[in-house]
This record gives C-alpha cells, structure tokens and sequence, in this order.
C-alpha cells in the first residue's frame, strides 16, 4: 500500500463498469436525498479522492451490524465500502488474525494518524477494568481508546455503541457503556438499530466520504437524513390508526387485513428510524410489513421500556407489571377511599355537634 | 291627583325586617344576615379560567384516555373516509393547545389582577404565620379541631394543593404535551424548536408518553381531592366555597372575629 486508491480505481479493479459506476453515484445521491445535480460531485469525488480509511472495532456486540452491512441492497455500496474497510482493520471480516491483525490496527493508526474514521460496533464495559470484553489480549475499552486517540470521525454502528443496547440493559452487571460516553472529544456519528439499516450504513459512510464531513446530525447526534423522523410518520399502516381501526388480536381478521398494529405494542410512533421508508432486504419489507410491531429497537434503552407488546408499558422503578394505568387506579383508588371516609366520619362528626348543640339549647 | 309618596320609615323598624329582598325571612334568618360578611376575592377572568380549564382538563383525559387505549378497532366506512382516531387526537391537541392559551392568561392575570389572583403560583414557606394556619388546617382534616378558620382566598393545604397540582402538574402537562406534539409536527417545526430539547433529554421518547400518563392520574387524584374538598368546605367551614368561584364573592356565615 505505497499509494492510497481512489474508490474508482477500487471499483474498476473489481470489474465494475463505468456505467454500474455511474448508476451507484445517482442511487447514493437519491439515497442521500440530493439533487441530481449532485450525482457528477459524487462521481468527481470517487474518483479523485483517496480512500478513507476505516478502522472497524467490535465490543461488546452481537455483529449484527456487520451482518446487516454486508447485506446493503446495491452490491457496489458493499463491494466498495467492505473492500476499501476490510483492508484496514475489521477483526470480523479481515483476513489477518492474532498479532497480525493488531498489527494492521496499529499500522493504520500510526499511518493515517488524524484522517482516519473509527466505526465501533458494540461497547465498552467499563466494570472491573473493563475485564468483560477483550480483545487481543486487553480490555476493548483500551483499544476502543487507543484507536480513537487520532481517528477523524467516530461512527457508533448500532444500538450498542450508540445506546448501550441489551448488554446496558438494567441491572447492567458489567456497566456497558455506549461510545459517547467514553470518548467525549470527538465528533461522534450515532447510527442506532439493531442493527442499523444496511443502506443507512453505506449511505452515512459514502457521506462523509463524498463529503468529507459529518452528515447533518439531530439532537441526539444521529444523521437527520434517516433518523429525522418516526416509522409512525411514514408507516404504510398509518391510515388504519387514524380510521380507528386495529389489530386486536395476533391471529384476527384485522391482522389478516393488515390493519395497524398500535394496540399490540407497536412502537413505531416512539421510533426515530427509515424502516418505513427504506425498508430491508433490498426494500422487500421491514417488521410492521411482515404484521409484527416495531420494537423500537433503534431508540435508547428500548430493553427497559416494558413489554414490546404494550402501548402503555411497565414501569419498572414501580416493580413488576405496574404500567401508568395500573399506578394511577391504585393511587385513585386509595385516594377515593380515603375520601369516602374522610366524609363519613365528617358526616357523624356533624351529626354528633347538632345532637350536642340541641341538647344544649334544651 | 293623588301624589305618590314612599311610606313613612318606621324609625323603630328594623330595616332588614321591612325589605322586600327578605320578607319570607323569618327572625332568625335575619339576625343570620345581619352577621354575614361578603369579600369579592375571584375576577372575572379568574373564574372563566377556571371552569374552562376544569372543561380543558375533562376533555383531555377522556381524549388523552382514548389515545394510550384506543375504542375497539372499528369498520364502518372506507379507512380514508374514518378518521375516528384522527378526531379523537385532533381533539386532544386543539384542547391542548387551548389549555396552553388559558394559563398563559391566567399567569398573565396574576400579573396584573387582585392579590388573590396570585396565590396559585406560590407557596409562602418563609411566613411563619402561614406554617401555623397548615398545622391548623391539618387538625381541622383530623378532626382534631372543632371549628376551622375563615379564609378569603385559598386556606393554606389547598393553595399547596393548587400549587403542586395545578401550577407544577399543568405546567408538566404541557411541558410533556408539547414535546409528544412535536413529535408529529417533526423536526425544524415551531412545536419541536420549544420543546425538542425534552426529546433529545429524555431520548426515548417512550418514557414521555408514560410520564404524561402519570401526569394524567396525578390530575385525576387531584380532581377527587380537590371536589371532595369543595364540597365539605361549602357545606362545614365558615365560608361559602363554591358559589365564590361563580360569583367571586365569598360570603362568610358569621362575623365572629375569629
């Protein structure tokens, strides 16, 4: 690796036409939400921009993020972006293990030392020196650390690194700790889910790529292009929620019609995601589709939130199966209690003064 | 022609006994009045607040209710043509949003209306007086005392009652209201550029929909106790209660010093 390839000279190597070529730039600018106009300023920058390079880490994890991005529906977004971060550091997908491939992780670091993008898939445990997750021989938060010392950009794939996910969920025993909060100094991309949206994945990188600079972010630090609104906002079943009319029951007719799943739980209008809009599998479907509700995977602590089947969910820190509903009647009813006999003994309490007060005036 | 002429006062009358505005009364419902005391404490704009905020709050609930627990899935027209959950959060907002005009007025007017118009913001914990009146008025709920206190504006359990409930409950009602609207109207929008940063605290917005839940109980206990507590006062204090909130004027069943 004398000299850095451009992500054309990639592609070309990889027998990809100019024509796939050009096809992929108006895809990823439709992807994007760009202008046509910007498919030249993509493909210019393709071609004449080296690669990035991307070191990939894996903490505490369940590699579905990296089994979704291998997934991305446009086999060049995969072919392009895997080739390009294969080459660098992914323990996952590298060819390299063992010291060899810490060896390609320190190269990297040391090389493109300030130019290079961090993509953490997973997170750090913090708890007992972080003795939860090693990797190569040492705690992933020290890694996590290292590599993050000169990167660019951090992106935080995925529930884990974003959030904290099902490893942070409570009691978390090992203090599983999203990447935002260990590393508090750099700019740090949020691309929740579990996992992501293969097509959010390459889309954030080809951005920054393209780019060369962070993707406008919501407040939660998520790319707004994508996560800027709910799965209820574009949700195909939407009508039915307005009409009133609902899945009552997993095996109904309202299911078999396709009705909205919002009384079985569905957590779509709680969920800041593009499930609705780009879909999976290559836009086949996506979970409120194939008749499930979403389980709001993509947003903080979606673990603790109760049931995934629940509109009005439990609230833990009340103890077990306790949800708004059931604190309020027993709070009401201890309150209407209390005031039926508040006014029973102020109705003899009067009674009583009368019957004085008459025996006085005798 | 024969001049019309107002009889001649009875100098030994009394005068409350010749009104006409008490000829049905008899000796004792006279002496009654003559001891009775009106004070005008609520302005108008008080009272319409009220009532249209206890209207506001009576919608919203069962609105609100409809909204975390929808009526049964029904199929009486085409899906785009049945816009019952439509109505039904269409109602919830606008209720919402008159809720929020209403007490900006309300704050308003205690800005600029009588001194009893302010004692739903604030609590007087630095008076010391007002700490002795709260054990009072707690016997008084005890049963402990024989006769309560006369106020003209709120006794002290109901103005911490108010305050926590009405003041800090609404407020929160809206807080949480608004950013769950925000939601919908999306991000940039005026709603979500007020409230967003509630969103982006809480993150999963979950948790809101379940604190504005809370919220909706905490108002419903609130409405038992502050019903109940009404209607005892008007029936067993000293004072009339709810007539005041309809008229302004609270009249006083007696003009013992005390």
């Amino acid at each position: 690796m004398s000299q850095i390839e451009t992500f054309y000279e990639v592609m070309r190597s990889q027998g990809i036409t100019r024509r796939s070529f050009m096809k992929y730039c108006s895809l990823t600018a439709a992807a994007l939400g760009l202008g046509p106009a910007f498919v030249p300023k993509i493909a210019h920058a393709m071609e004449t921009k080296p690669r990035t390079p991307v070191i990939w880490v894996h903490g505490l994890e369940c590699t579905c993020c990296s089994e979704s991005f291998i997934r991305s529906a446009h086999p060049l977004a995969k072919d392009v972006v895997l080739s390009m971060i294969s080459l660098d550091y992914d323990d996952t997908l590298m060819a390299a293990a063992g010291h060899q491939a810490e060896a390609a992780l320190q190269d990297t670091i040391d090389k493109y030392k300030g130019n290079y993008i961090l993509a953490v898939e997973g997170n750090p445990p913090l708890n007992e020196d972080g003795m939860y997750c090693i990797v190569g021989g040492k705690p992933f938060v020290d890694q996590l650390k290292h590599a993050a010392e000169h990167a660019k950009a951090i992106i935080s794939w995925g529930a884990c690194a974003s959030y904290g996910c099902v490893q942070a969920a409570k009691p978390n025993p090992t203090r599983a700790t999203p990447v935002h909060k260990v590393i508090t100094d750099k700019p740090i991309i949020k691309v929740p889910g579990c996992p992501p949206i293969a097509e959010v994945m390459t889309g954030v990188i080809t951005y920054m790529l393209t780019f060369d600079r962070l993707p406008e972010l919501d407040r939660q630090g998520r790319p707004a292009m994508f996560y800027s609104q709910r799965i209820h906002d574009k949700c195909y079943r939407r009508p039915h929620f307005d009409a009133g009319q609902f899945v009552e029951a997993w095996d109904d007719e309202n299911a078999r019609k396709g009705y909205c799943l919002y009384k079985m739980g569905c957590k779509g209008p709680t969920t800041y995601n593009a499930c609705s809009t780009v879909r999976w599998n290559e836009g086949v479907s996506f979970p409120i589709q194939s008749g499930h509700g979403c389980i709001g995977c993509s947003e903080d602590g979606f673990w603790d939130q109760g049931s995934f089947y629940n509109r009005v969910t439990d609230l833990t820190q009340f103890g077990v199966e306790a949800n708004a509903d059931k604190i309020g009647m027993a709070a009401a009813g201890v309150v209407g209690g209390g005031i039926a006999l508040h006014a029973a003994v102020s109705a003899l309490k009067s009674a009583q003064k009368k019957t004085q007060s008459s025996k006085e005036e005798v | 022609m024969e001049q019309k002429t107002v009889p001649p006062r009875d100098p030994e009358a009394d005068p409350l006994s010749t009104s006409r505005l008490t000829g049905d009364a008899t000796d004792q419902d006279i002496e009654s009045i003559r001891r009775r005391t009106s004070v005008f404490v609520y302005e108008w704009p008080v009272r319409l607040w009220h009532w249209i905020n206890a209207a506001l709050i009576m919608i919203l609930i069962g609105t609100g209710w409809l909204i975390a627990s929808p009526l049964p899935s029904m199929n009486f027209a085409e899906a785009t043509f049945q816009f019952v959950m439509g109505y039904n959060r269409f109602i919830h907002f606008a209720a919402g949003q008159l809720l929020t005009v209403a007490f900006a007025a309300r704050v308003y007017w205690a800005l600029v209306g009588n001194h009893h118009s302010k004692q739903l913001f604030y609590v007087p914990v630095w008076k010391k007086s007002w700490w002795k009146e709260v054990v009072h008025e707690l016997r008084w709920y005890a049963f402990l005392e024989d006769v309560p206190k006369k106020y003209v504006g709120h006794n002290p359990l109901a103005q911490v009652a108010m305050f926590f409930f009405m003041t800090v409950g609404i407020t929160f009602m809206l807080l949480t209201g608004w950013a769950l609207y925000a939601e919908g109207a999306g991000q940039g929008s005026l709603p979500d550029l007020a409230m967003g940063w509630l969103i982006a605290w809480v993150q999963n917005t979950q948790v809101l929909h379940s604190l504005h839940h809370l919220g909706m109980w905490f108002i419903i206990i609130f409405m038992m106790i502050h019903i109940y507590a009404a209607i005892r006062e008007d029936i067993m204090s000293r004072q009339s209660m709810v007539s005041t909130m309809i008229s302004g004027h609270r009249t006083f069943k007696d003009d013992l010093p005390d």
